[in-house]
């Protein structure tokens, strides 16, 4: 069996009948047939260290061979063989492999690789290996960078490796802007944070003067809008990511403005605009302009979302009494509701492949983040805890992450992950407490 | 009116962090004696028997917005206490418990403050005397995560401010 069907099974066990995950998932259409549940067995990899070709380049070969094997077995498709198992070790990256030794060991993709550092310069040059067909998956490359940015260069090399096993795009080298929070539950402290999708590198984007909610990358991920209580009402901001400028938008006049949101093509934005108690979703140009009213009802309408296409809004409403989910065209107007288990449903957001919105749910004292089509069917549950809420898609709609918040007195809020299939929930790191993240696009 | 809104938000804090002991309480007494607070609960029209002996808020049910009888009669006679003291503007701050999600408890807290201000207004305050903001669920009050303290969180308070309004 080839390497890539293999893992095309694998993913397509982990989403039964959801999104077509990859060419080879498509046309393999027997692979996916009749396996509803199953136990997924990640497929097997090896990562010898990639070899220093400076002398100086042995600690930087090391860390990015260590965030190359971090990314893939982060994803839970991957299951990293340890070196102490290898039968021999790869001393030059030009001769050729030893498949029967890889074999040995059953690792199914081999990844070698050699760094190089001239004068703060870093060169990483890897190759792809499908050890039990015995070639090559794509042709070797080569990406550069500064000593600085090694975490960056090793995510873009997981990110090649990743796309050419599975056939999607990768996540590795992305941003994610979150809201660090620290202090006591009755005086927390926020202010807007950005790090890498693992939880390296953060800084601080604003102080913690001013209550500050919620921001929303922009789909290049130059921008966030954000909500901010500076004036002392809630009001809606752009950062501009590379300056850490700010501006107000001028969204609210004298009333409460929220839960903004950047259209797909960024020239727009859709946000929640409070009056006399009664909050409606409206839209307006990123550079001010009368706002456009798009829902107009008593009901609270708030946390919209635009399709990928930009045609469609998901937006929250308790028209019904409840919370439920609704899409709408981009121009407003009649609404259809999507969502009709039991409970309450909130924070919807459209993935970017366009196929799921995913949701916050809460039922029986419980909080959920979960899945559905965008016509409300096929709802699927992945996470349960006393309060998840707020689910950002990856850049390839394949991980949702999410504030998790615990319980009680010393209850903190915690950025969490899980795949679209409910597997692989995971704990991302922060240095204080987090909340609200927004998933950023591929840097590459 | 910008420093008066400062001062009146900073006020806010105190009056929040009262059966609390946090890091606010510092700054929030200095904003209170230089806006004028002082006052003693026994006095009918000082600010201090507004906020004891009235009371500066009022509760709600889980997910509503709606008036309760005691509502009412606490709101009946802040009403009354601001016809005296026309010195004074308000603004009313709506909060939630944290058993719903973010954005809707903002909402959810400008419906409970504007319910607030409707009533103040029918009872004859001026509306420009009067200001609504919603903290949603991120300014508890208290902590722990059962009904007990859920119960003190929804609530809508009504600070104080000096001046008369805009």
């Amino acid at each position: 069996m080839k390497l890539k069907k293999l893992l095309a099974l694998g993913l397509a066990l982990l989403a039964p009948s959801l999104a077509p995950l990859t060419a080879t998932a498509q046309d393999g259409g027997p692979l996916r047939i009749e396996i509803t549940e199953g136990v997924i067995e990640p497929l097997p990899f090896a990562v010898p260290t990639f070899q220093a070709e400076t002398g100086s380049a042995a600690p930087y070969a090391d860390e990015i061979t260590r965030v190359i094997a971090a990314d893939l077995s982060g994803t839970g498709l991957f299951r990293e063989i340890p070196s102490s198992a290898f039968v021999s070790n790869v001393t030059n990256f030009a001769a050729p492999v030893q498949f029967a030794d890889w074999k040995a060991i059953n690792s199914q993709a081999l990844i070698t690789g050699a760094v190089a550092e001239n004068g703060g310069q870093i060169t990483v040059k890897f190759r792809v290996y499908d050890v039990f067909s015995g070639t090559e998956l794509g042709q070797g490359l080569q990406y550069t960078g500064t000593v600085d940015g090694i975490r960056r260069i090793a995510h873009q090399v997981a990110d090649t490796v990743y796309s050419r096993i599975t056939g999607e795009s990768g996540y590795f080298d992305s941003r994610v802007i979150y809201v660090s929070e620290s202090g006591p539950k009755n005086a927390r402290r926020k202010r807007l944070a950005i790090m890498d999708y693992d939880g390296a590198n953060v800084k601080y984007l604003t102080d913690s003067e001013s209550l500050v909610l919620a921001p929303r990358f922009s789909k290049d991920g130059s921008r966030v809008l954000y909500t901010s209580y500076e004036t002392g009402q809630p009001q809606i901001y752009v950062l501009d990511v590379a300056s850490a400028n700010r501006q107000s938008l001028g969204t609210g006049g004298g009333n409460m403005a929220f839960s903004p949101r950047f259209s797909p093509d960024g020239t727009s934005i859709i946000f929640s605009l409070e009056q006399g108690g009664n909050s409606d979703i409206y839209r307006m140009g990123v550079n001010g302009g009368a706002p456009q009213q798009l829902t107009n009802s008593p009901a609270i309408e708030t946390a919209p979302s635009f399709s990928p296409d930009g045609s469609r809004i998901v937006f929250e409403s308790d028209r019904s009494g409840t919370q439920q989910l609704y899409v709408m065209s981009a121009s407003g107007g009649e609404a259809q509701r999507i969502s009709f288990g039991p409970g309450r449903y909130g924070t919807p957001v459209w993935s970017p492949r366009g196929d799921l919105v995913a949701f916050t749910k809460q039922n029986a004292g419980r909080f959920h983040i979960g899945v559905m089509r965008t016509d409300g069917s096929e709802e699927r549950l992945l996470t349960a805890s006393f309060l998840d809420e707020g689910p950002t898609w990856s850049p390839n709609g394949r991980v949702i992450m999410f504030t998790r918040e615990s319980q009680g007195e010393a209850g903190a809020p915690a950025l969490y992950s899980v795949d679209i299939s409910g597997r692989n929930l995971r704990r991302v790191p922060t240095p204080d407490g987090g909340s609200d993240p927004s998933w950023g696009p591929l840097q590459n | 009116m910008k420093k008066i809104t400062i001062a009146a938000l900073l006020i806010g804090a105190v009056a929040l962090s009262a059966c609390s002991n946090n890091r606010f309480n510092g700054a929030g007494d200095d904003a209170a004696s230089a806006a004028g607070m002082a006052g003693s609960a026994s006095d009918p029209n000082s600010p201090a028997y507004f906020n004891q002996t009235i009371g500066d808020r009022v509760l709600f049910a889980v997910d509503q917005s709606t008036l309760s009888t005691e509502a009412e009669a606490v709101l009946t006679q802040q009403a009354t206490w601001l016809g005296n003291n026309p010195a004074y503007s308000a603004i009313i701050e709506g909060h939630a418990d944290e058993q719903g999600t973010r954005e809707y408890n903002v909402a959810l807290g400008a419906r409970r403050a504007s319910a607030v201000q409707g009533f103040l207004i029918e009872r004859g305050v001026a509306p420009n005397r009067l200001k609504t903001v919603s903290y949603g669920k991120e300014r508890p009050l208290a902590i722990c995560s059962e009904e007990s303290c859920y119960a003190q969180n929804r609530r809508a308070v009504t600070v104080l401010a000096a001046g008369a309004g805009t």
